[in-house]
């Protein structure tokens, strides 16, 4: 076949465009923090999942270990069904305990997971009983003003 | 009576027309076979269409990646959340900018030129004379150019996203002194690649075909007069664009649930 001088340019361009397209996937997404390695399911039942949303970073001490997979509704106990997707390489005790959290006053939520001491550690379909709800902005308010109004008002003044 | 059958007719000849775009496009896209055995013709066009559309894609792409910085800054920085300004940049580019700006542009750019260059062919009466050497315009002249409009209008918005972020990152992080660890590393945090990448090139994809195919049409239908090329050049630019604006709509409702 012959070659001319538009085929090397039509090449550089089409080289131009996969570069465009190398640099969106590495540089700006995150098709390396992709986890293509091996991952184990955990379960757990929460009253109150608040903002939660699928993808959200699971947490130990700040670093990321795991991701949510799935958010079910349970209508067996009226609960939030998570299922979490936790690295193979990051292994926690049995007992270990969830927290949903917020990143900053307004950020994301995200799952924290404090080590238990159980000597036996998480495997694959594992259901993690210790689980503490997002905190509700409204019903923080509602009880703030509760007790505000059930405790007796302080006397200015006095004798 | 009159307007009844005048409305009649009006719609009778609108879907008519609908129905001979439908058996044109039809052609072209099961024409690919047929091209890629010839892909040098494919080629040329490929070079004329994308190489130099690459120097009004990447000044854009820069322009508007420095203008999302400033303005997206301006914006954060009241809520205290510059550091969330890559994010900010990279996704308003991938997701959107980048497909349909590179889209307009290219209707702009390569749309006209070829409506412009078939309606000329057309008036010329060249299609004709080829058609009474048994050639097939639509397989010989049509074709090349749509399959090239159609591959090359991905690679000209992955590149106009890409030129966008290293914008951004000029504006951002070179001048405006946002730190660059949280400018990447937000913009990878939230930054999905097959979700947000792979969908902005389904869209690019998707607009290629139809700016190449409302312009060649526009090009193959037209009156074979000087007038009738001018307005037929009007009409791909008018039609391209507000085709590719409805379709992004319709794209990002369904890609991008809430």
């Amino acid at each position: 076949m012959q070659r001319s001088k538009t085929d090397v340019w039509v090449g550089m361009l089409v080289l131009l465009g996969a570069a465009a397209l190398l640099f969106l996937a590495l540089q700006s997404a995150n098709l390396l923090s992709v986890n293509w390695q091996k991952t184990y399911a955990v379960s757990a039942l929460f009253d109150n999942i608040g903002g939660l949303k699928k993808q959200a970073p699971v947490k130990s001490a700040g670093v990321v270990v795991g991701r949510v997979q799935e958010i079910r509704f349970d209508d067996k106990n009226f609960q939030a069904q998570v299922i979490l997707a936790m690295d193979q390489q990051y292994q926690f005790p049995k007992d270990s305990a969830l927290k949903i959290l917020t990143s900053g006053l307004l950020g994301e939520q995200y799952i924290g997971i404090e080590a238990g001491a159980d000597t036996v550690n998480l495997k694959d379909g594992d259901r993690l009983q210790s689980t503490q709800s997002a905190v509700v902005l409204e019903n923080l308010i509602s009880r703030f003003l509760y007790d505000k109004a059930a405790a007796p008002s302080v006397q200015p003044g006095g004798h | 009576m009159n307007v009844v059958a005048h409305i009649g007719a009006a719609t009778r000849a609108w879907l008519a027309d609908v129905g001979h775009a439908t058996a044109l496009f039809v052609r072209l896209v099961l024409l690919a076979p047929a091209c890629l055995r010839r892909f040098g013709l494919v080629r040329d066009h490929m070079h004329f269409l994308g190489n130099y559309s690459l120097a009004i894609i990447s000044v854009s792409g820069l322009f508007v990646g420095f203008v999302l910085a400033l303005q997206g800054y301006n914006t954060l920085q009241r809520f205290g959340s510059a550091s969330a300004l890559g994010m900010l940049v990279a996704l308003s580019l991938v997701r959107e900018l980048g497909p349909v700006i590179s889209a307009l542009l290219f209707t702009g750019r390569a749309g006209t030129s070829l409506t412009a260059e078939i309606g000329l062919m057309k008036a010329g009466e060249q299609l004709s004379a080829m058609e009474m050497m048994a050639i097939d315009p639509v397989q010989r002249i049509l074709a090349p150019r749509f399959w090239a409009g159609v591959l090359v209008v991905p690679i000209l918005g992955a590149i106009f996203s890409a030129v966008g972020i290293i914008g951004g990152w000029l504006v951002g992080v070179v001048m405006i002194g946002v730190d660059a660890g949280s400018f990447w590393g937000q913009m990878r945090d939230g930054v999905d690649v097959w979700a947000d990448v792979g969908n902005g090139v389904i869209k690019t994809l998707v607009f290629g075909f139809t700016v190449s195919f409302i312009a060649l049409r526009q090009g193959y239908e037209a009156q074979p007069t000087p007038d009738g090329v001018a307005r037929a050049t009007t009409r791909t630019v008018v039609m391209a664009s507000l085709t590719v604006l409805a379709l992004d709509f319709v794209l990002t409702a369904l890609m991008f649930k809430l």
